[in-house]
C-alpha cells in the first residue's frame, strides 16, 4: 500500500470509533485531518464532496468514499469506506452478539427501557434539525409537512412523495 | 418476535434496496422495509435495537444493517446486510463524484435536490412521529424523550457530550422504576 492509503485507513479507522449517530458527529474532525493536517484539497472542495454526498442515495457517510477517491481513486475510495465502517460493525456485531444471548434479562429490559425514549427525542430532533437544514423558503415547510403527513396517514410509497417534490423543486416553487 | 426469518441472499437484497431508494436520510426507509413491509422486525424491536446502536460508535444506520443480520443470520447474515448497504450507494456516489468534476453543478439538478430534501426531511420527522407511539414512552420515561429533543434540538447540545449523560441517567431512572 502507497503511503496516502495507509495514511486514509489509519486516520479514519481512529474517526470511526469517535462517530456518535452519523457522519455529521465528526465532519470536523474529518476536515482538520484531510484539509489542514494532509492538505489533500481545498476547504470548499470538501464541502462540495459533502454535498454531493448529502445529495446521492445511501448514508452520508459516504462522503469518505468520495474523499478517498479523490486521494488515491478506487483503491482508496475502498480503504477509506472500509475503514470509516469496519472498526465500528466489528464491535456492533460482537455487542450484538453478546445482546441477543440476554433476550428477555431483567437487566437487558431495564437498559432498554431507558435508552429507547431517549433514541425517540434524538430521531425527533433530527427530523427538527434536518427540515431546518433543508427547508428555505414556505413551499419547501410545506413539502416536508405534507410528507410527513401523507407517510403517516397512508401506505403510499416514499419514492412518489420524493419525486413529487423533485418535480416542485424542477418548477422553480421550492 | 415475528416468524419470517430471512436467509443471507434476502438481507444482501432488502439492505441494497434500503441503501439505493435512501435519499436524505436512510433510516425511514429501513425502518419501513423491517417494520412495514418484510415484518422481520416489530415497532418495538426496531425500536430497541435503534437504541442499541445508538450509544454505540458509528454511523447509525450501518450499525443497524449489522444487528439485523446478526440477529437473524450471525456473521454471515451482518456481513451481507453491511455489503448491500453500502455498495449500490459506493458505486452510484462515485459515479456522481466522476460526472460532478467533468460537468460542475447543473443548476437543475440543485432545483430538484432541494425540493426531494424538503420531502426526505418530511420522511424524517413521519419516523420520529411513529416512533413515539412506543409504549415506552406511554410512562414518566416520556421525559427523556422531551429532554432529548429539547437538549439537541434547541439547546443544540453535541450528540456525543449528551448521550454521555442522558443515557446512564435515563437508564438508572429506568432501573428506579422497576426495582
Amino acid at each position: 500500500m502507497s503511503d496516502t492509503l495507509v495514511q486514509l485507513a489509519v486516520d479514519f479507522s481512529l474517526l470511526s470509533l469517535i462517530t456518535v449517530g452519523g457522519v455529521i458527529t465528526v465532519l470536523p474532525e474529518m476536515h482538520r485531518s484531510v484539509v489542514d493536517v494532509h492538505g489533500w484539497m481545498s476547504g470548499a472542495e470538501f464541502a462540495q464532496l459533502f454535498a454531493l454526498a448529502q445529495a446521492a442515495p445511501g448514508p452520508n457517510i459516504l462522503v469518505v468514499s468520495l474523499i478517498g477517491w479523490k486521494v488515491a481513486g478506487l483503491a482508496g475510495a475502498v480503504v477509506a469506506t472500509a475503514a470509516v465502517c469496519a472498526p465500528s460493525s466489528l464491535l456492533t456485531y460482537a455487542v450484538s452478539r453478546v445482546w441477543q444471548r440476554f433476550r428477555g434479562a431483567r437487566w437487558r429490559e431495564v437498559v432498554e427501557d431507558g435508552l429507547v425514549p431517549v433514541t425517540v427525542g434524538l430521531m425527533l430532533a433530527g427530523g427538527y434539525l434536518i427540515t431546518l437544514a433543508a427547508d428555505h423558503s414556505v413551499v419547501a415547510f410545506a413539502v416536508t409537512a405534507a410528507t410527513a403527513a401523507v407517510v403517516l396517514a397512508t401506505r403510499i410509497h416514499p419514492l412518489w412523495l420524493l419525486g413529487a417534490g423533485g418535480l416542485l423543486g424542477l418548477a422553480g416553487w421550492v | 418476535m415475528s416468524e419470517a426469518r430471512p436467509g443471507v441472499t434476502e438481507l444482501f437484497v432488502r439492505f441494497t434496496q434500503v441503501g439505493a431508494s435512501g435519499f436524505g436520510g436512510v433510516m425511514p426507509w429501513a425502518r419501513r422495509m423491517l417494520v412495514e413491509e418484510r415484518r422481520w422486525l416489530t415497532d418495538e424491536e426496531f425500536s430497541e435495537m435503534l437504541s442499541l446502536c445508538q450509544v454505540l460508535p458509528g454511523p447509525n444506520i450501518v450499525n443497524m444493517a449489522v444487528c439485523v443480520g446478526t440477529r437473524f443470520r450471525g456473521a454471515r447474515g451482518a456481513l451481507a446486510a453491511f455489503l448491500g448497504l453500502l455498495s449500490a450507494p459506493f458505486a452510484i456516489i462515485l459515479v456522481l463524484g466522476a460526472l460532478f468534476t467533468q460537468y460542475g453543478e447543473l443548476p437543475a439538478i440543485s432545483a430538484a435536490f432541494r425540493g426531494i430534501s424538503a420531502a426526505a426531511a418530511g420522511l424524517i420527522v413521519a419516523m420520529g412521529l411513529k416512533m413515539a407511539a412506543s409504549r415506552r414512552l406511554r410512562s414518566p420515561m416520556a421525559v427523556f424523550a422531551i429532554a432529548a429533543f429539547v437538549g439537541v434540538a434547541l439547546v443544540r447540545l453535541p450528540l456525543g457530550a449528551f448521550l454521555l449523560i442522558a443515557a446512564p441517567a435515563s437508564v438508572a431512572a429506568a432501573a428506579w422504576r422497576r426495582r
